[in-house]
């Protein structure tokens, strides 16, 4: 089922908690949305689900307006942060609810009702809790009751509120693939809503980064990586040493980390500057005289991750080779593999690489 | 077999809590001195009359219809509070608007006026001439006042706080997330309240309906002067007791005194049960 939104408005008082938010979902996508707290993702959630309405723009599920559709008539499934179970039902009366509130006409008789909760049950892996109150299962069985409780509505739609929240992170992790999983069985188009990078990068197809009340990059887990669009990204998807700089007559300069000839094509003026720790390579000088002192090494099972002191800056590294010779207060050389540069208004600068000479290096890949 | 090599030795030497012997002794004297001991007594008293005389004295017909009177005013009067307790507990939980407040401490107003107060103010509101009384009369030709309606009207002022106090928590505690769940399954506003919010009030309900029951039954203040007190139609049973007791029958008295107690405590006792059975699988 497609979704479309566009130039989505809502706003809480003077504050716009969607400030035109436009974004395209394909059939059977796994799409999330990532964002901090505040960024206004709950609310585009709430607007999808019809629990909350929009002060301007319009949501088109499976083609149709949905301005004035009601909650109960979208069928759309919704799994709550908390879950919300209905905690003096069963879980068999739980998951069946859905189907019993539906007008005569349309609702199942009771038999075909059970098989389909026996199904269900059985499709999230609890045969044997039907008889169980909410209150008598585990955090994580009581997800799954949510979830099969969403799907017995055959939703067109599945949204997730931080569905994951509320779980201990062992069963969390194993949850999360098993959702997963699920998703790819039955294709249903799922929006996910979290704070949490590692739950979206693992769990969706597109991630859609929002910052207050926007969406600021839409697209895979390895393009948001490998390409930010904008500052917030880079320094909120994946791990980022982050860098203040300055470009003077089109060359990058940073006081604490000397890059040589790196040309930025924007204007001139301040500007910050990313490297992610996998392209800050920490390796011993030949010279003895490297520039930067090596503050902490922790060991992983090929290489090192290192923090090295640059100037005033404590920047993460990895060293790739000769492991053993890298100690805290040794001095290093480092090699910059790329880095990406924004201007002051957080937009993406284009940068040309010169040469790489001297001790701080700069790699050919920028 | 670590765990068994340090398990205490005796379990009831060493109290995780020290301080039952004291709270317990202090709990039991307590509880005989004002409850135990004065129940005994009633209990005992009665039967100065022997087994038939008991019977003979409950038996009368005044005393039937007082019983009557009392149990079913009370039961009238419990019941229809329970609507209106909820709609009370939900406007003033769910809504903001001005005078919330005031609403708020007006509910509470039954626990702390004196009854008598609270029944000679019902009793001139509700007589023939009164502000409620005439236009009720005027318009449907109904007494209320010194008719077992009044007994009624002043056993609901009563037991309306009850409800609403025992309700108010846990509807406010209901999050607003199970109501949307509810929707976007599909289910009407209607249905949302019928088969969603109404099931997770009824324990604290039944429990509420207990307590304002049983103050129904043992109201008094309030009740005697609105009620006219007419034997066989508008004479409730703890003031046949007084009567009993101004007669100088105090065996009598108290027989009427144990059947109200026993009556009582069975009819809140089956209330325990069934709440209980709604509570089921809830911690």
């Amino acid at each position: 089922m497609t979704v479309e939104i566009e130039k989505l408005v809502r706003r809480f008082g003077h504050n716009a908690a969607l400030d035109g938010v436009s974004l395209a979902l394909h059939p059977g996508e796994f799409a999330a949305l990532l964002g901090p707290s505040g960024s206004g993702k709950t609310t585009l959630l709430r607007i999808l689900a019809g629990l909350d309405f929009p002060d301007a723009g319009s949501v088109r599920i499976a083609g149709t307006d949905v301005a004035g559709v009601p909650a109960r008539l979208r069928g759309v499934g919704v799994v709550f942060q908390h879950y919300a179970l209905f905690r003096h039902m069963t879980i068999a009366e739980n998951i069946a609810f859905g189907l019993r509130v539906r007008p005569r006409r349309l609702r199942p008789a009771a038999a075909d009702i059970a098989r389909r909760v026996a199904t269900l049950l059985e499709l999230v892996q609890i045969p044997d809790l039907a008889g169980r109150y909410p209150d008598q299962v585990s955090g994580g069985q009581r997800q799954r009751v949510a979830l099969a409780r969403a799907l017995a509505i055959e939703p067109s739609l599945l949204l997730l509120d931080e569905p994951f929240g509320a779980l201990d992170a062992l069963v969390r992790k194993e949850v999360r693939r098993w959702v997963r999983g699920l998703h790819d069985r039955l294709g249903i188009t799922s929006v996910l809503v979290t704070h949490d990078q590692d739950e979206a990068m693992e769990l969706a197809d597109r991630i859609a980064v929002m910052d207050r009340g926007r969406i600021v990059q839409f697209g895979t887990p390895r393009a948001l990586l490998d390409d930010p669009q904008t500052a917030f990204v880079a320094g909120f998807i994946g791990e980022a040493n982050r860098l203040r700089g300055e470009v003077r007559d089109g060359w990058l300069e940073m006081r604490d980390l000397p890059v040589p000839m790196v040309r930025v094509k924007g204007r001139d003026g301040p500007v910050e500057v990313f490297i992610r720790p996998a392209d800050l390579l920490v390796a011993p000088s030949p010279r003895r005289h490297g520039c930067v002192e090596v503050a902490l090494v922790r060991p992983e099972t090929e290489s090192a991750r290192v923090v090295v002191r640059c100037g005033a800056s404590l920047l993460d590294g990895v060293a790739p080779t000769q492991v053993g010779r890298i100690l805290p207060g040794v001095l290093c050389d480092v090699t910059v593999r790329r880095l990406t540069v924004f201007g002051e208004d957080g937009a993406r600068e284009d940068l040309h690489l010169v040469d790489a000479p001297g001790c701080v290096g700069a790699g050919a890949s920028i | 077999m670590g765990a068994s090599a340090i398990a205490p030795r005796s379990a009831s030497r060493h109290q995780a809590l020290p301080g039952l012997g004291l709270t317990l002794g202090v709990t039991v004297v307590w509880l005989g001195a004002i409850v135990i001991v004065p129940l005994a007594a009633l209990a005992l008293k009665p039967w100065e009359l022997g087994a038939a005389g008991v019977l003979a004295a409950l038996s009368e017909p005044r005393v039937l219809a007082a019983f009557r009177m009392s149990f079913g005013g009370a039961l009238a009067a419990t019941l229809a509070s329970v609507p209106v307790g909820i709609l009370l507990a939900w406007a003033i939980t769910r809504y903001r608007f001005p005078g919330r407040r005031v609403l708020d401490a007006l509910i509470d107003l039954p626990f702390a006026l004196p009854t008598a107060v609270a029944g000679l103010a019902l009793t001139a509101l509700f007589a023939t001439n009164g502000w409620l009384g005439a236009p009720i009369e005027a318009v449907t030709g109904w007494k209320v006042a010194y008719t077992p309606a009044g007994v009624i009207v002043a056993l609901f002022f009563v037991a309306l706080p009850f409800i609403v106090r025992t309700v108010e928590p846990v509807l406010r505690d209901l999050p607003a997330e199970t109501e949307e769940a509810a929707a976007t399954l599909g289910a009407t506003r209607l249905q949302t309240i019928r088969r969603v919010v109404l099931p997770a009030l009824a324990p604290a309900t039944v429990t509420g309906f207990g307590l304002g029951f049983a103050r129904a039954v043992g109201e008094y203040g309030s009740v005697i002067f609105i009620a006219g007190n007419m034997p066989m139609v508008s004479e409730i049973a703890p003031l046949l007791i007084i009567v009993k007791l101004e007669q100088f029958n105090y065996a009598a008295a108290a027989a009427v005194g144990l059947a109200m107690l026993v009556l009582s405590f069975a009819i809140l006792l089956l209330l325990n049960l069934w709440q209980r059975r709604l509570r089921r699988g809830q911690r």
